[in-house]
């Protein structure tokens, strides 16, 4: 790691690779908001009508409603952890971009902070989707609601920094279905997203619980339907804590790829 | 004594056994433009990495426009340009739109941003295609952007890592006129090459490398003088003839280097007796570059 400028991030240094993503995102924002946001919905329309047609109401929810709000959290991580993923090998890889940024006065640190950060703001944003096409489907919004754009960044910004801690450690982008096939396709399953943690055996809601997804989930829920102080405030501790710690790992994981 | 853009001294670095740098003591004086000559391996491009932390040293003092490396790289690199040799252009963006992310990258105000875009397209000759995307350019027009990328800030220092590597004899010798014109204006430089010809052109003074570290430094008359003296002999003929010739030279304590299809004798001045038949010509700092980095002899 390069000594001396630890916990040192300077504004104009991020600042600078905020616009050049959002310059960049000015000619593809139609192909990333499509998929950012036409997947997670045919989801909720399958398992909404879907399985909606044989489960009437789940923890006392329509089943439209308890998808329509669990699916902003696999908005969430579509929008985030594979535009991460993909996205900072590619840039690394084969565009070298991040050599140009880091000949410029931008430290790995820097960058890797620039990075998550923006893929969490349009997280934050892609989030919101499903949740409006609940709405239009019948969901009753709510004030709550508004903070759901907040719950998404600061969940995006995790799976953000999950995924460019990936692209960090791995060596070749075939690696990649790895960790979609053994880490993010079960978080993404088993997160009460279409169904509650509270019908599986005991280790499974443990491990439930460690999911960070879950606490996402339950904090839209939470949004929609009514906070639970004590409760969320947990969720928000636990995303707060998935945050911190991938991001000091993508840091680590990308200094060590970028910097010989 | 003249103040230094860059000083390095008995710098290392190693990945795993090798050192690809291996005690390289190199200066750039304020204002000139300095070429690192050395064959493929020779350890330019790490000598390069080093220049913007992007290798850190492992032994060895660095400073760059007088700050010490890599602590105060950041300092440095705000006030240094940098041309890759691998094109790393946003290739999906246009030619202004690269221009103005490096602009803000490099932290210029408001105000100076669109001022320094334009001079950048002026110095890239790419005025009329600000609006094309990268990927609708030529290579030579993709060199021109990348050479006038790292200088929308006005750095005081340009690194350039082979600049004109793969492109067609025409648009290098644009980006000659273009170097040129940049050097005259009192920015430093510091050029890594194998092209000689490059180097002899643009170069105020040549640090030849070899496995790692600096093997002469000069300026590059001067060096032709120093290694290869004024004329070489240049003998031609099949291989068995080629060695003979070899044999004797150094029979005679004379120094060859041998080309594909010929010996060149080097330092043949005022010697006349005894040589062998062959053509005369002026000594070249090819000469003094095969001599010392061991490049094609035998």
């Amino acid at each position: 790691m390069r000594t001396g400028t630890l916990g040192r991030l300077e504004g104009p240094a991020i600042r600078g690779v905020l616009v050049r993503e959002m310059i960049n995102f000015a000619s593809f924002w139609r192909s990333s908001a499509f998929s950012s946001t036409v997947e997670p919905t045919i989801y909720l329309l399958a398992f909404g009508f879907g399985f909606g047609s044989i489960v009437a109401r789940v923890n006392g929810l329509d089943y439209i409603d308890f998808v329509g709000t669990g699916i902003v959290a696999t908005a969430v991580l579509f929008a985030s952890v594979f535009p991460s993923m993909f996205g900072t090998f590619v840039k690394y890889k084969f565009q070298h971009t991040y050599d140009a940024i880091l000949a410029a006065p931008v430290d790995t640190e820097e960058l890797v902070t620039a990075e998550a950060l923006w893929i969490a703001l349009r997280a934050g944003v892609f989030g919101c989707v499903p949740l409006l096409v609940a709405v239009a489907f019948g969901l009753d919004a709510t004030p709550g609601m508004l903070l759901v754009p907040f719950i998404a960044f600061l969940a995006g910004f995790g799976w953000a920094s999950f995924g460019i801690m990936i692209a960090g450690l791995l060596r070749t982008i075939d690696n990649f279905s790895y960790v979609t096939s053994t880490v993010i396709t079960p978080m993404f399953l088993v997160a009460g997203t279409f169904f509650p943690l509270s019908g599986l055996p005991e280790w499974a809601q443990v491990a439930g619980n460690l999911n960070p997804l879950h606490h996402c989930v339950e904090l839209v829920r939470h949004a929609a339907f009514g906070f639970e102080p004590w409760a969320d405030l947990a969720h928000v501790g636990a995303l707060v804590a998935f945050g911190l710690v991938t991001w000091r790992l993508a840091i680590w994981a990308m200094t060590r790829k970028l910097v010989d | 004594m003249p103040r230094l853009a860059i000083r390095l001294r008995s710098v290392v670095k190693r990945y795993g056994p090798i050192a690809a740098v291996d005690g390289l003591d190199l200066e750039v004086p304020e204002g000139t433009c300095v070429g690192l000559l050395g064959p493929n391996g020779a350890g330019k491009s790490t000598t390069m990495r080093m220049l913007t932390a992007q290798a850190i040293a492992d032994a060895g003092e660095l400073e760059v426009l007088g700050f010490t490396l890599p602590h105060e790289s950041k300092q440095a690199r705000a006030q240094c340009g940098v041309v890759p040799q691998l094109d790393n252009l946003d290739t999906t963006l246009t030619v202004e739109q690269n221009l103005r992310v490096f602009a803000h990258l490099y932290r210029l105000g408001r105000a100076e941003r669109r001022p320094a875009v334009e001079r950048a397209l002026e110095i890239a000759n790419l005025v009329d295609r600000r609006d094309s995307k990268v990927d609708e350019l030529s290579g030579g027009m993709r060199r021109r952007l990348l050479i006038a990328r790292a200088l929308v800030h006005r750095p005081r220092l340009v690194l350039m890592d082979e600049p004109t590597v793969g492109l067609d004899p025409q648009v290098r010798q644009e980006l000659w006129a273009l170097i040129d014109a940049l050097r005259s204006e009192g920015t430093s430089i510091l050029m890594s090459t194998h092209y000689i010809e490059e180097a002899q052109r643009l170069a105020d003074t040549v640090t030849i490398m070899a496995e790692g570290r600096a093997v002469a430094s000069g300026r590059p008359a001067d060096l032709v003088v120093q290694h290869a003296g004024r004329e070489v002999l240049e003998v031609y003929g099949p291989p068995a003839r080629l060695a003979e010739v070899e044999a004797q030279a150094a029979g005679g304590g004379m120094r060859t280097r041998r080309t594909g299809t010929s010996v060149a004798l080097l330092g043949i001045d005022g010697r006349n007796g005894r040589l062998p038949e062959g053509e005369r010509r002026a000594a070249t700092l090819e000469d003094v570059f095969v001599l010392l980095t061991g490049e094609e002899v035998r």
